[in-house]
């Protein structure tokens, strides 16, 4: 039992330290509560000698602790001080698992048993959570760690690592290092690996085949002891040599204990964050939330909102959030002239997505996007244009050209582009402004963001774009109102890669639109499935049912994971019925299709082997994860004489870094997937990038602005590998003094040797580094010109299974 | 032949960017454009010279014949800039690819160019040093137009999907193993595998490279001494001749895979040597032309 203070504040990272120490400084009566024994637990497991980041660089620094760009130790030396500076009063070894009570009278339950009271809380517990631990016997003895900070700590032993997830086999592979000499064993509790990355799971097969480690399926520990293990496997018990545990076993998300105490959600999503008001208030009166946890996972921001909730807790009503000169900015070239809140509260007002959204929501979405002022006839975005931003309307209207000279009025509250931030196509129709306006582009990340925090916004934003859909692909005069019975009957359908929708020869009569993802249509000639189309997102399958009344003529399955709008056929038949051009039109769409199909099987017939070929390789292509590439390089095998020239032009466009592997990654009938970006339909690889640095360009291609704070999240999120951490070799000496005196490494990127040469004993900073489809580089990309046989091509699996090109080949 | 050159785009905008989308190999390249204009240009030469009479008889002094020369040390010069090219990687829009269409077509030109330039008189001087050099570029380029476009199928096939660092890794996990696998065994037999161990695959000299032939190969040979030995306990020796065996089916790939690359490459160590000799034997031409002719 302990005085009540006036704050108690949990988790010792940015955030809480930060808080702890403005407390510190006021001299308000606090205790700050953190589970580990040392500060900043998310920080101190960063690799040793990390270079951490400051970033975003435009936001000024406001905490009583210092911070700027430098290596791990350096900052968590620095706030160990800071620390002791500023007064704070800390309890180590103090984890948090229960809060009961109310604002002023809040009752603190730690592990230990401890118990404090606090009048507020602030919860700073970021969103590591706690690793799932060891549950058999002997699972407490300290030789079982939760990560390997450093696989050069382990040099010949017996490791064995349990789980075998992404981080279980990364960190196997880093331990089984040749020159570690480690003997390296994985426990897979299960047979195969469903839940590792396709190329953690074939690294590790291929270290097994070479000896370097063990993989031990349907298998599990029973009983650790010092120096042994038992297992528990299939054939019985086994006792195996074991001086180290890894158990990467997952983790539990903090949303649970957050939950506990009372405080909701913003929805059920993964995305979703606690509900917090414009101080960051919870809905539970008195317990505040800032840091990772309440969505702000950059360091900086984490500080200033430790400084900020305390000033707030304080009763300090005048404190100007630190983001209020990066709002202002972005309204500063409007015609009008209002104060950064009263544009928010206009925002608010007038667009139908914001409506829902709280202050200090928005105050997060506008930093994510742009607001501008266009002219009457001022060009958005033109057909055809890669984006996936979508934009509001929150004063005069857009035009949307639909066809040559038609447009159809867009009106004020809506919004447009959503099309492109749905299924990250380009954009499917020009839009002008219709008045003067003003529009506000909100980027991808923030639009999904609000659309996971803000059900509302969600609803609204599926709605438009199913209606628009609909409208694009039925065309003959429909109308909104038309649209409507269909659009409520509507059903949206996760499909998992390579499920079956439609099967040949079964009867139905729905008809599907495909959100996002791609699909295939096979059919069945001669006993063995052909491919017939490949189908992006935004196209639609099924109407033949609808029209004819006959069996499924194909089969349709999902090339990649797919959301598709199930449309019942009943409402769709009215809804021709009412329509009778929409009737024809779709009838012609559906004769175009049979003809192409006939076709196919004519060749079928006469070309035999150039069809099952073009139908292997379309389903090679699609195995190989290309249904959702939107830009993809192929190397034809039968022209790749193994230069290399398009590495050494990739590097030496890019400085000094390759950012493809031409000879790795699976080949079939002489064509090759290499090891690049594939420019995802949704990438991936942007899912949790803390500073979001990661776009997609203007040509579709995904990149990586300056900004990189070298976490590797994208690294293991990109199901292909493609993504490298490294960091730019120092400048090489020109090509000519190279060709005329052999000085330098030559072109291409230069040999690690060379490159620890010339750095002795720096060690630059790693970044992530991917294709960026040669960017900004007018002559496009470097490794298709470089190639000098003309093997290497850049293709979009649209183009590239087009029937032209079985046409080409059949000849 | 209007449309032998395609519009070149004023400026790449902003939403489609110049690719080589079309999928052809460097010798179609545009529809075989470079063939056509080279062959045009040879055939304008043939018919030409044999319409023009040029007095007193043809020879590379004359009027017609400094102008196929200037052609052709021209195109040499074209030709040998290739290299740099091919390396120098500025963001404009060439096309390697183009390049190599357009050097292989001009260059088998230089036979005629070249040769008529000359009008077929040769003899034991520095003027027909320099036009057997220039053959000989020829040829050899030729030698590597035709492995480029029948090798790389046979690098494909043989690779099966795995990478050079791969291949050698293979081979050293067949070694780890039969290091373990070959400690039962009797002295006798370990020589051998020892040996075997201790080779480098990469070793073999040049001829081995090419021919894929490597009578010395330790593995074989350590293959060759088990096989026949009655030494040691049968069932260890049979582990580690199955070990062999595998390790001689890795090495095999491994070879096949360098020496097909060795082909793709060894021909451009007398292309591009002899290029220079020519233009060595070029400019002595030239110099010796302007100041004893
Ligand atoms: C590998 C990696 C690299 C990164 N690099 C950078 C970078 O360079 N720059 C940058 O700006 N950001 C970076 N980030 C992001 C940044 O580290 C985090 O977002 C930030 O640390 C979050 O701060 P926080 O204070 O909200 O929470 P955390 O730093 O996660 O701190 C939470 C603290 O609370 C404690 N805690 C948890 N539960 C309890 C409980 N129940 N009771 C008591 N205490 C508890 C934890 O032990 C921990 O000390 C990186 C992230 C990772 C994973
Ligand atoms: C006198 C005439 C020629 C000269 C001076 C010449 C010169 C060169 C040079 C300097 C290179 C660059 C090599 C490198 O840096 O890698 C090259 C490459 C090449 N040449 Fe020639 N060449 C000539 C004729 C030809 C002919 C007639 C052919 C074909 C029939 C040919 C085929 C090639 C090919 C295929 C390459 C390789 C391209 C590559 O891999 O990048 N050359 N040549
Ligand atoms: S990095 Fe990976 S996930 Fe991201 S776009 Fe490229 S291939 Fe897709
Ligand atoms: S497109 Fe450019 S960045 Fe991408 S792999 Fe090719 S050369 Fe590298
Ligand atoms: S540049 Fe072309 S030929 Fe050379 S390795 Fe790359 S794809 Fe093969």
């Amino acid at each position: 039992m302990s005085e009540p203070v006036k704050v108690a504040i949990i988790g010792s990272g940015p955030a809480g330290l930060s808080a702890a120490s403005r407390a510190g400084q006021l001299g308000l009566s606090h205790i700050l509560l953190e589970k580990t024994d040392h500060l900043s637990d998310t920080i101190f497991k960063y690799q040793k000698g990390k270079r951490v980041l400051a970033t975003p660089e435009r936001l000024d620094l406001r905490s009583d602790c210092r911070f700027a760009e430098g290596a791990r130790e350096y900052i968590l030396g620095n706030w160990d001080e800071d620390a002791v500076n500023n007064k704070v009063n800390v309890v180590k070894h103090a984890e948090v698992t229960a809060v009961t009570g109310q604002k002023g009278a809040f009752e603190i339950k730690t592990a230990k048993g401890d118990v404090y009271h606090a009048e507020t809380i602030v919860l700073a517990i970021g969103t590591q959570g706690n690793p799932n631990r060891m549950r058999c016997e002997g699972a407490d003895l300290p030789h079982i760690i939760y990560q390997v900070d450093d696989p050069e700590d382990f040099k010949d032993k017996h490791i064995t690592v349990v789980g075998s997830g992404d981080a279980g086999i990364e960190n196997a592979l880093g331990v089984a290092e040749e020159a570690l000499e480690n003997t390296v064993t994985i426990l897979n509790r299960s047979k195969d690996f469903a839940r590792a990355k396709a190329k953690n799971v074939s690294d590790m097969m291929e270290a097994a085949e070479n000896g370097f480690m063990s993989i031990r399926t349907e298998t599990q520990p029973k009983q650790v002891e010092p120096g042994w293990l038992t297992l528990e496997t299939p054939t019985g018990d086994e006792k195996i040599p074991c001086d180290v545990i890894v158990a990467r076993l997952g983790s539990v998300a903090p949303r649970g204990f957050v939950e506990s105490m009372g405080i909701e959600f913003t929805g059920p999503d993964r995305e979703a964050f606690p509900k917090l008001s414009p101080t960051f208030e919870s809905t539970v009166p008195g317990i505040f939330v800032i840091g990772a946890l309440a969505g702000y996972p950059l360091i900086k921001h984490c500080m200033n909102q430790g400084y900020d909730v305390v000033e707030f807790i304080n009763g300090n009503k005048n404190l100007t959030p630190a983001d209020e000169k990066d709002l202002a900015a972005i309204f500063a070239n409007l015609p009008q002239k209002k104060s950064v809140s009263e544009w928010l509260d206009y925002l608010r007002e007038r667009v139908r997505i914001f409506a829902d959204v709280s202050p200090l929501q928005m105050r997060e979405f506008m930093l994510d996007s742009k607001v501008a002022y266009y002219r009457k006839g001022d060009v958005v975005f033109e057909k055809g244009e890669p984006g996936s931003s979508l934009f509001a309307i929150a004063d005069g209207h857009a035009e949307v050209e639909v066809g040559p000279g038609i447009t159809v009025p867009i009106e004020q509250g809506s919004i447009f582009g959503e099309v492109g931030l749905i299924s990250g196509r380009k954009r499917g129709a020009t839009i002008r402004a219709g008045a003067d306006s003003i529009f506000v582009e909100v980027s991808r990340t923030a639009a999904l963001k609000l659309m996971a925090a803000v059900p509302g916004a969600k609803r609204v934003i599926n709605r438009i774009s199913l209606e628009r859909q609909l409208l694009q692909i039925f065309k003959g005069g429909l109308t909104v109102e038309d649209l409507a019975p269909v659009v409520d009957a509507a059903e949206v359908e996760r499909v998992p890669a390579g499920k079956v929708v439609l099967t040949e020869g079964e009867q139905g009569d729905d008809v599907y639109v495909i959100r996002s993802g791609s699909m295939v249509v096979e059919k069945d000639i001669g006993g063995k499935p052909i491919f017939l189309r490949y189908l992006p997102a935004g196209s639609f399958f099924g109407e033949m049912g609808v029209l004819s009344g006959q069996p499924r003529n194909a089969t349709v399955k999902a090339a990649v994971g797919a959301e598709l709008i199930k449309l019942t056929g009943e409402s769709f038949r009215k809804m021709l019925a009412a329509r009778p051009q929409v009737r024809e039109a779709t009838e012609a769409a559906v004769a175009e299709r049979a003809q192409m199909n006939n076709f196919i099987e004519s060749r079928k017939a006469t070309y035999s082997s150039a069809v099952d070929l073009y139908s292997d390789t379309a389903s090679f292509i699609m195995k190989e994860g290309l249904g959702e590439a939107t830009d993809a390089l192929l190397i034809d095998e039968n022209l790749c004489v193994g230069c290399d020239n398009c590495e050494k032009a990739c590097a030496d466009s890019h400085e000094g870094l390759s950012r493809l592997d031409r000879e790795a990654g699976k080949t079939f009938a002489h064509l090759h997937v290499p090891t690049s970006c594939r420019h995802c339909e949704h990438p991936h690889c942007m899912a949790d990038c803390p500073p979001n640095v990661i776009h997609r360009g203007p040509d579709g291609e995904v990149f990586m602005e300056p900004g990189c704070i070298g976490c590797g999240n994208c690294m293991r999120n990109c199901p292909y590998g493609v993504i490298r951490m490294e960091a730019a070799p120092p400048p090489k000496p020109g090509l000519l003094r190279w060709l005329l005196t052999g000085f330098g490494p030559g072109p291409g990127e230069p040999s690690p040797k060379w490159t620890k040469k010339q750095l002795g004993d720096e060690k630059p900073k790693k970044i992530a580094v991917k294709c960026d489809m040669c960017k900004g580089i007018a002559g496009g990309p470097a490794c298709v010109r470089a190639c000098p046989t003309g093997a290497a091509i850049r293709v979009s699996p649209e183009e590239f299974l087009s029937i032209a090109r079985l046409q080409e080949d059949a000849g | 032949m209007a449309s032998l050159f395609q519009r070149r785009r004023g400026k790449a905008t902003q939403t489609e960017r110049v690719r080589e989308r079309r999928h052809e190999g460097f010798l179609r390249y545009a529809n075989f454009r470079w063939a056509k204009i080279s062959g045009g240009l040879c055939l304008l030469i043939i018919v030409s010279y044999a319409l023009i009479d040029v007095t007193p008889r043809p020879n590379g002094g004359s009027w017609y014949g400094y102008t196929l020369g200037t052609i052709g040390a021209g195109l040499i010069l074209w030709l040998t800039a290739l290299g740099y090219r091919k390396r120098k990687m500025t963001s404009d829009h060439w096309s390697l690819k183009a390049w190599t269409s357009a050097h292989v077509y001009l260059g088998l030109s230089l036979i005629v160019i070249g040769t008529w330039h000359t009008g077929f008189q040769l003899g034991w001087n520095v003027h027909t040093l320099a036009w057997v050099l220039m053959m000989l570029v020829i040829l050899s380029g030729l030698y590597g137009v035709i492995v480029y476009s029948t090798l790389p199928a046979a690098l494909s096939n043989n690779r099966d999907e795995m990478t050079q660092m791969q291949m050698l890794e293979a081979i050293r996990a067949f070694d780890r193993q039969l290091h373990a696998a070959a400690q039962p065994l009797t002295p006798q037999d370990t020589a051998p595998v020892l040996a075997a161990l201790d080779e480098d695959p990469f070793a073999g000299g040049i001829m081995a490279r090419l021919s894929g032939r490597y009578p010395h190969c330790a593995t074989a040979a350590a293959l060759r001494a088990l096989g026949a030995s009655r030494s040691s306990d049968a069932e260890a020796r049979e582990k580690v001749v199955g070990l062999l065996s595998q390790k001689e089916v890795a090495l095999a790939r491994l070879r096949q895979h360098l020496r097909i690359r060795a082909l793709l490459e060894i021909w451009l160590y007398v292309h591009v040597p002899l290029t220079f000799a020519l233009i060595a034997a070029l400019s002595a031409h030239i110099i010796s032309v302007f100041f004893y002719w």
